[in-house]
């Protein structure tokens, strides 16, 4: 018996077995590669945030790489945490944020007419802060999400323990421009980023992204890519958003240090009561990094 | 099997130099060599598996949608790969993104299977899309191997052209912005088709 393929009966049936059967290959695909993907995402943040601190730069030169970033993570990232508005830590899975949502919350915030709307959306921030212990060194790792020109570019910064020096930076983005936008990935534009402040006369400054900003005299600011003006300036934006938002743990913590320093002027000098040099020596050591660091 | 239906792609009939299909995404995937022969493998790869089964296919295909059955034929090869490529080179997968996905819409892989796989059996099906898909990285890794070179001093990633001759360094050389934009691809597809007729004369059209 010969079929009619021009009849409407047969076109129909035909075109749902093909997409029934197209549909069923996807999902078992999808289903079974599922694992394997997710691996690879947080593979792929692990050596993110332990780029941003300058580890693992020969990870590509490994065989074994997957190893090689769990072992490093395992060694450096000593703690994680999850802080709210005020800064106060909030119970929560620091790897698990999704970066994406928080810049939701954040966007909105910046949107929102009235003070007390602003209040509202801020109280349901999570933020995730990542901490990398290198040797006596403590960095905290803070995340930046925003839009580029084409897909979201993202990053993380670490930052020294005064709160104020960048160690390190990495970023990355989804779709940039090839060449163009898409050299914030690459060394060159984020090794700018490492010893720029964030501060400028004591009050919180982002890093600037702009052309000619990344002479030495200039600690504020790094170079814009050329021909990347949009993906520079959405970066330069999303680095500064987040930034803000943890402000609140940055003062926590600076005015920690400073009264660490008020300490170790006042009882550390001379010989006092065991206690309290046993204290001081403790903080003392914390200043000694500090005097490195900006060395 | 006809010498012509894996020959010809590469020269008399090259998809992108005498067809002129898929010239949109020479110029997007051509900054880097990487990209461009990871492009033009997996190009090839679903020509080549999508005309064979559109040719398994061909006498039961109902005429008046073949080309959505076919168009569904090539996306579950091109999400295939883009799911494997997610699973086992996520680097890559990364680098190439959003372009992976747009095969899809890549002229060559529906004008050969309208052309050829409708009309042969599904083995020279098979190699014709397979040389059709080679024939494009062809002209992609040439593309590439310019653009790459002028426009960013590297192959591969690695550095050819010397730091010390940059202006940066106090040389004499800067890179060339415009080879990285997509004009200047347009530009040397231009060039290389130039040079293909000027060797291949039964490609000039009669005055």
């Amino acid at each position: 018996m010969k079929l009619n393929t021009n009849s409407n009966i047969y076109t129909i049936v035909y075109t749902t077995i093909v997409v029934v059967i197209v549909a069923g290959v996807l999902a078992f695909v999808s289903t079974a590669l599922k694992p394997k993907q997710q691996e690879n995402i947080a593979l792929e943040k692990m050596q993110s945030l332990l780029r941003s601190a300058r580890l693992g730069e020969d990870v590509s030169a490994r065989d074994n790489k997957s190893e090689y970033i769990k072992d490093l993570y395992s060694k450096h990232m000593t703690n994680d945490f999850v802080l709210n508005w005020e800064g106060n830590v909030i119970e929560g899975e620091a790897f698990e944020i999704d970066l994406q949502a928080q810049y939701d919350i954040i966007k909105q915030i910046a949107a929102a007419k009235t003070p007390e709307a602003a209040q509202a959306r801020r109280e349901r921030l999570e933020l995730p802060v990542f901490v990398c212990t290198i040797g006596d060194k403590v960095l905290n790792i803070f995340p930046c999400y925003g839009p580029g020109l084409w897909g979201p570019v993202w990053g993380y910064i670490a930052v020294e323990d005064d709160f104020e020096t960048i160690y390190g930076a990495i970023f990355d983005h989804k779709g940039e421009t090839p060449g163009l936008g898409a050299e914030i990935a690459h060394p060159p534009f984020y090794n700018q980023f490492v010893g720029k402040k964030l501060s400028r006369d004591g009050a919180f400054k982002s890093i600037a992204i702009v052309k000619g900003g990344g002479q030495a005299s200039n600690p504020n600011g790094v170079d814009a890519i050329s021909g990347g003006t949009i993906t520079s300036q959405s970066l330069e934006r999303a680095i500064a958003m987040w930034l803000n938002e943890y402000q609140a743990y940055f003062n926590i913590k600076r005015a920690a240090i400073t009264a660490a320093d008020n300490c170790n002027e006042e009882c550390c000098g001379e010989e006092t009561s065991n206690d309290e040099s046993g204290e001081c020596e403790n903080e003392g050591q914390n200043h000694e990094v500090k005097e490195h660091h900006t060395k | 099997m006809d010498k012509k239906i894996y020959k010809n792609p590469f020269f008399k009939a090259n998809p992108i130099t005498v067809l002129v299909l898929g010239v949109c995404s020479a110029l997007a995937v051509t900054v880097q060599l990487k990209g461009a022969i990871v492009m033009a493998l997996s190009v090839t790869v679903v020509t080549g598996f999508s005309s064979m089964l559109v040719s398994l296919i061909r006498n039961s295909i109902p005429n008046r949608v073949r080309i959505i059955i076919q168009l569904v034929i090539v996306a579950l090869f091109v999400i295939l790969i883009d799911q494997f490529l997610k699973a086992y080179a996520y680097d890559v997968s990364k680098q190439l993104s959003v372009y992976i996905g747009l095969i899809i819409t890549n002229c060559i892989i529906m004008g050969r299977i309208e052309a050829f796989a409708l009309g042969n059996k599904p083995f020279p099906s098979l190699v014709d899309g397979l040389a059709n898909g080679m024939g494009y990285g062809m002209v992609l890794v040439v593309i590439a191997f310019i653009r790459e070179l002028f426009g960013s001093g590297t192959l591969f990633g690695l550095q050819i052209i010397p730091q010390s001759w940059y202006m940066a360094n106090g040389g004499f050389y800067e890179n060339n912005g415009l080879v990285i934009l997509p004009p200047m691809a347009l530009i040397i597809v231009g060039c290389i088709i130039w040079a293909q007729r000027a060797v291949q004369k039964e490609l000039q059209e009669e005055q």
